[in-house]
């Protein structure tokens, strides 16, 4: 019935369609195109970038065809940007640290969150359900009310490695983490775990060979939106890492401007582009799971 | 024994094995619950307590206090005699940002939603393109504008800091470039969980197009459009990472929003410490009362359907 309908409504609309998918390409090829820019002008001379910032050519096409080649070939220099933008921020170092951070931390809030959910969901006492609350709370808490604090306190604690910011982003991305676990413990039935305990395991085998892998769906929500907000995160690891020896992409982005005072546009195209990469091709292979989770988190949080 | 009902006995063997496992598990307390417990003091408990305490006390760091009362938050607005209205600008500023924002966002997705799911060629791909400046970072995004924006004000001789209009149309079309398709997707689901049959019964009852919106879809998503208002509203309300990376609260502080504000009282001024705690314990009780606000209105939403 529904996918009669469905066709129905396609066939009745595919008279105008064409018209829409004409619009939305432009529209699309619009959006895109900011992107699409700085990547072009990524390989521009950085003295040229502002003087055509749109353009291919430093010369007019009216001026013939020989006179715009070369103007082409004036205006681009190849992966000398790239090469200026690697070693102004030590870009590779800096992917590194926001690789390690990232799946570090997205690996132990998965993992401590979705234990530390199914003990709240399963032992009901009154400190279960003050942590369950003080989760709830701390989702609504901006950071800002606790920054100056809480990276004191990571210098104090030694925590200003990237080792030690994991364990920082457990305990800041722990609220949404176990919200959305226990939401899901609450739907799984007693009698499985039961079933499990009676034939002989251990708690900890009950949850790793029985609950665990029930909790897939939410796992793959909560890694992709954890993982979202570690990658971009700007102004929690500026705070706490020491910025001297560790910087995160977004932190070397907003570094190669201050460090110079005024920006290399050159190096910062290249390097934007480089940033930017990494997510796309991301994006591109998991496009499903990130959307799907998105949409979770969306209606749950 | 035979002559029991069955029901009571396994009702009694349920509440028993329950009681027996919750036992079980409650010893391995230091494997399940510790780690996160510990993390969670040190990473929210503590800051936040400590973060309240603070801003009744004078300090440069979390050691050297001094208690001076309610000094920092009568500092906030006025200094030595003289009104300070910078953090009240930026309420107001961060206020008509967040409402600017909310709206066109939400108008825009809703519109793109609304056509991607008429069924139409390349749907796909359309979503795809429209989704991915969402899963950029803010500091990447703005950097990325910062470029096109300059490249095109300066054939009028201006920057993006010229003004704070133009700083702040600057910051509403980067966050609308990066949320829209967030919005869309969310919308979109929204939009095919609306019975079909609604629709077709509408449709046979006569109902024309702006009817058909007005009447049954608009009240149908209405969980939905509570949901996305929300999101936009507390992501313009907490914006940080754009609006320092576009224009570092340029020209003159005046496209500061509450979080870079707040950020420039703790960080930009020594000994200012203090005010800037003070500040962020008001920025705190204004996203606590919208998030409960909207916790009001989706329950209640729930309970009506």
């Amino acid at each position: 019935m529904a996918a009669n309908k469905e066709q129905v409504s396609t066939v009745r609309r595919a008279k105008h369609g064409w018209i829409l998918t004409a619009l939305f390409t432009i529209i699309s090829i619009l959006w895109i195109s900011p992107i699409l820019v700085v990547v072009l002008n990524s390989f521009k001379r950085k003295a040229f970038i502002f003087r055509y910032p749109f353009g291919i050519s430093a010369n007019k096409i009216t001026e013939g065809w020989s006179e715009f080649i070369a103007g082409t070939k004036n205006l681009f220099c190849g992966t000398l940007n790239y090469q200026n933008g690697l070693k102004a921020t030590n870009f590779l170092s800096c992917f590194g640290n926001s690789l390690f951070i990232t799946v570090g931390a997205v690996l132990l809030i998965v993992l401590c969150c979705s234990m530390c959910a199914w003990y709240i969901v399963r032992v009901k006492t009154k400190g279960t359900k003050l942590m369950y609350t003080l989760c709830l709370f701390s989702m609504i808490v901006p950071f800002q009310m606790v920054m100056f604090t809480l990276s004191k306190f990571a210098n104090m604690l030694h925590l200003s490695n990237p080792l030690g910011i994991i364990v920082v982003y457990l305990g800041f991305g722990a609220g949404l983490a176990v919200f959305m676990f226990t939401g899901f413990v609450k739907s799984i039935s007693l009698e499985i775990e039961e079933a499990a305990m009676i034939d002989g395991c251990t708690p900890l085998q009950t949850f790793f060979l029985v609950v665990f892998p029930i909790l897939k769906p939410t796992t793959v929500t909560v890694a992709i939106l954890e993982a979202m907000w570690v990658w971009n995160d700007y102004l929690l690891p500026s705070l706490v890492l020491n910025i001297n020896k560790y910087k995160t992409i977004p932190i070397a982005v907003q570094y190669l401007k201050q460090s110079h005072g005024q920006i290399d546009w050159g190096a910062m195209m290249a390097v934007l582009v480089l940033a930017i990469l990494p997510i796309v091709i991301f994006y591109i292979i998991c496009q499903k799971y990130i959307i799907e989770g998105v949409l979770a988190g969306a209606v749950k949080g | 024994m035979g002559d029991k009902s069955p029901a009571p006995l396994i009702l009694s063997g349920r509440v028993e094995k329950g009681t027996v496992m919750e036992k079980a598990i409650r010893k391995y307390f230091p494997i399940f619950a510790l780690p996160t417990l510990l993390a969670f003091t040190i990473g929210f408990i503590v800051p936040f307590l400590y973060g309240i305490f603070l801003s009744f006390c004078e300090f440069t760091t979390v050691t050297d206090w001094s208690w001076v009362g309610l000094k920092n938050y009568t500092k906030i607005f006025v200094v030595n005699g003289t009104l300070d209205t910078s953090f009240l600008h930026s309420m107001w500023y961060t206020a008509l940002f967040t409402v600017v924002s909310v709206c066109i966002i939400n108008i825009m997705s809703f519109i793109i939603a609304m056509a991607l799911t008429k069924g139409i060629k390349g749907t796909n791909l359309f979503r795809t393109v429209f989704f991915l400046p969402n899963l950029i970072g803010g500091i990447v995004l703005s950097y990325v504008w910062l470029m096109i924006f300059n490249a095109i004000l300066q054939n009028f001789s201006k920057t993006i800091v010229t003004s704070q209009w133009s700083a702040f149309w600057g910051m509403v079309i980067v966050v609308c470039w990066q949320q829209i398709g967030y919005m869309m997707i969310i919308y979109i689901a929204g939009i095919q969980n609306i019975p079909g049959e609604l629709i077709e019964a509408a449709k046979i009852d006569g109902a024309n197009a702006w009817q058909l919106l007005r009447h049954v879809t608009l009240p149908m998503l209405m969980p939905t459009i509570t949901i996305c208002t929300f999101l936009t509203l507390t992501n313009g309300f907490k914006l940080f990472d754009q609006n320092l990376a576009l224009t570092g609260g340029n020209p003159g502080k005046l496209s500061q929003l509450l979080a870079l504000n707040i950020y420039d009282t703790m960080y930009g001024t020594s000994g200012w410490q203090g005010i800037g705690q003070a500040k962020a314990v008001i920025f705190f009780i204004l996203v606590a009362i919208i998030a409960v606000v909207q916790n009001k209105l989706t329950t209640s939403k729930e309970v009506e359907s």
